[in-house]
C-alpha cells in the first residue's frame, strides 16, 4: 500500500449531442429565451486591427459536411493581448476575444466576423504566429476537438511558429493555414476542417 | 521571472476515445491521427471571462423561465446543484454553467427532433447560471424523459442534462451530461459506455440529496463538476515547481 493523492479526476467529456443549440444558441434550435445570447460578437464595436470574416466547413470521413456542428473561437486582439487576467495587459472595451458559431443546417457553411489577432507570447521565448483557437462539438464527437486556425499571409511569423513547428509532418501543417481572398471588399478567409481522411486537420492535446 | 502555471495533462484514457463503433455517428466523425500534445501557452491557459451582466436571475430556473405568467411545466420538480471544483479540490468560482435538456416527455424543443412525445408549451429546455464564489451553482427543473434514438435500432437515452462549463481557461472548456441515481438504462447506453471506466461513468450519476430537496415541492440532486486543475506558479529556478 502507498498513500493515495487526494486530486479529484475532471469529469469525463460526453457528447454535446444533435441538439446543442438548445443549450447555446437557442435561436438556432428555434425558440428565443434569452435577452442575449452569448458569444454572437467577438471582437466589439472598438476593436483595432483589420476586420475579417472567417468562414469554412467541417467535412467528415465521408466527405459530407457536418451540419450540426458548433465551434468556438478564441483569440487575442491586434496587439496580441488575450481578454483575460493573465491575456498580456488590456484591450479595447468590448474586445471579447470568445464567440460561437453555428453551421448551417442546410449546407454546413459556418461564418464568423472577427479582427485578425496579432502575435501572441511564446511559452518560453519570442512569440507565436497570429491564430484563433478553435474548439469543436457536436454529435458523435465525444470531447471537443482543439485546432488553431493561421492565416496564409504571415508565411514569415507561420515559420517560425513553436506549435506549428511542433508537427513533424510539414504537409500537415498545411491544414491550420486559412486562406485569404477578398469579397466585396472584405477580407474572407477560408478554413475547411477535415474530420478525417488524407487531408485530416491536426487536432490538439492542450 | 515567473511562469504561468500550466493546468494538468488531461487524462485521455479517463475520457471517451473519439471512435466508439457503438456509437455509431462517431466513426465518421472522428479524427484518425494521434492528437499532438501541447503544452500550454498564453492561448491554453487564458479564457473567456463571464459576469452577471451576461445572465438574467430568471435564466437558471427552467420551471419559469419560458412558461406563460401563471403555468409551469410538466414533469417531475426537480432541482439540481453542485460546485465546480478543479483536480485541486479548489471551488471553479465566476464561471459560466450552460444546461439543456428534453422536456419530462423525453423531447426537445427544436426543430430538428421529430420524436412523437409532445413539446411542453411552458418548457423551453435550457439554463444558465455563473457559479457563486465558492463555485456553487443551482437550477431548477423539471426531470427529463428516457427517449429513443437512432443508432440500434431499439436504443434508448437514459434521462440527462446536458451541462457545457468554461473554468477560467480554454484548456478547461468542457462539455458533459448527467444521469440520474437508479436510472436502468444508464448501464446499457451506447454513449454512456463510450468512457470505459466505470468510475468516470460514476461520476456523471448525480445522486438524490433528501437534504437539499424542498419539502412539499422539488426533489434535489446533487451534482459536483470537476475541471482540469493547475500547477503552482513556476519560478524559473526552481523547475520542479512549487
Amino acid at each position: 500500500m502507498t498513500q493515495s493523492l487526494d486530486y479529484l479526476k475532471e469529469t469525463a467529456s460526453q457528447t454535446a449531442g444533435p441538439y446543442v443549440h438548445i443549450g447555446l444558441a437557442p435561436g438556432a434550435a428555434g425558440f428565443d429565451i434569452y435577452r442575449q445570447e452569448l458569444g454572437w460578437d467577438i471582437a466589439g464595436p472598438n476593436a483595432r486591427g483589420e476586420r475579417i470574416r472567417v468562414e469554412g466547413i467541417v467535412i467528415d470521413g465521408t466527405g459530407s459536411p457536418v451540419k450540426d456542428v458548433l465551434l468556438e473561437a478564441w483569440q487575442a486582439n491586434a496587439d496580441g493581448i488575450y481578454a483575460h487576467p493573465e491575456g498580456g495587459g488590456e484591450v479595447e472595451e468590448g474586445f471579447r476575444g470568445w464567440g460561437r458559431v453555428i453551421t448551417d443546417f442546410a449546407t454546413g457553411e459556418w461564418a464568423f466576423d472577427t479582427v485578425k489577432p496579432g502575435r501572441t507570447r511564446g511559452r518560453n521565448v519570442g512569440t507565436q504566429a497570429p491564430h484563433i483557437n478553435l474548439w469543436i462539438v457536436a454529435r458523435g464527437i465525444n470531447i471537443g476537438l482543439n485546432t488553431r486556425l493561421y492565416f496564409e499571409d504571415e508565411a514569415e511569423a507561420n515559420a517560425a511558429d513553436p506549435v506549428l513547428n511542433l508537427i513533424e509532418w510539414e504537409r500537415r501543417r498545411a491544414t491550420l493555414i486559412a486562406k485569404r481572398t477578398e469579397r466585396d471588399g472584405q477580407t474572407v478567409y477560408r478554413f475547411d476542417i477535415r474530420l478525417q481522411g488524407e487531408e485530416e486537420t491536426v487536432f490538439f492535446d492542450i | 521571472m515567473t511562469k504561468p502555471g500550466e493546468y494538468y495533462q488531461r487524462d485521455r484514457m479517463w475520457h471517451p476515445p473519439a471512435y466508439d463503433k457503438d456509437y455509431k455517428t462517431s466513426v465518421t466523425r472522428s479524427p484518425q491521427y494521434s492528437l499532438i500534445s501541447l503544452q500550454n501557452s498564453i492561448s491554453e491557459i487564458t479564457g473567456p471571462t463571464f459576469g452577471h451582466n451576461d445572465v438574467d436571475p430568471l435564466d437558471n430556473d427552467l420551471i419559469k423561465n419560458y412558461a406563460q405568467p401563471g403555468q409551469s411545466p410538466i414533469g417531475e420538480r426537480i432541482i439540481v446543484h453542485g460546485r465546480v471544483l478543479d483536480e485541486n479540490g479548489r471551488p471553479v468560482p465566476n464561471t459560466l454553467v450552460e444546461v439543456w435538456q428534453a422536456n419530462a416527455g423525453g423531447r426537445y424543443r427544436h426543430k430538428k427532433d421529430t420524436y412523437l412525445a409532445p413539446i411542453d408549451p411552458n418548457f423551453g429546455g435550457c439554463g444558465r447560471t455563473i457559479t457563486d464564489e465558492n463555485g456553487y451553482y443551482f437550477f431548477r427543473t423539471v426531470k427529463p424523459g428516457a427517449y429513443p434514438w437512432r443508432n440500434w435500432v431499439n436504443d434508448w437515452r437514459p434521462a440527462h442534462i446536458h451541462l457545457s462549463i468554461f473554468g477560467h481557461a480554454f484548456a478547461q472548456r468542457l462539455i458533459t451530461q448527467m444521469y440520474f441515481e437508479g436510472d436502468p438504462l444508464i448501464a446499457t447506453c451506447p454513449i454512456v459506455n463510450t468512457i470505459r471506466d466505470k468510475a468516470a461513468i460514476g461520476q456523471l450519476i448525480a445522486a438524490l440529496d433528501k437534504n437539499a430537496t424542498i419539502p412539499l415541492d422539488s426533489i434535489a440532486y446533487k451534482f459536483d463538476i470537476v475541471l482540469r486543475g493547475r500547477r503552482s506558479t513556476m519560478f524559473e529556478n526552481r523547475l520542479e515547481g512549487n
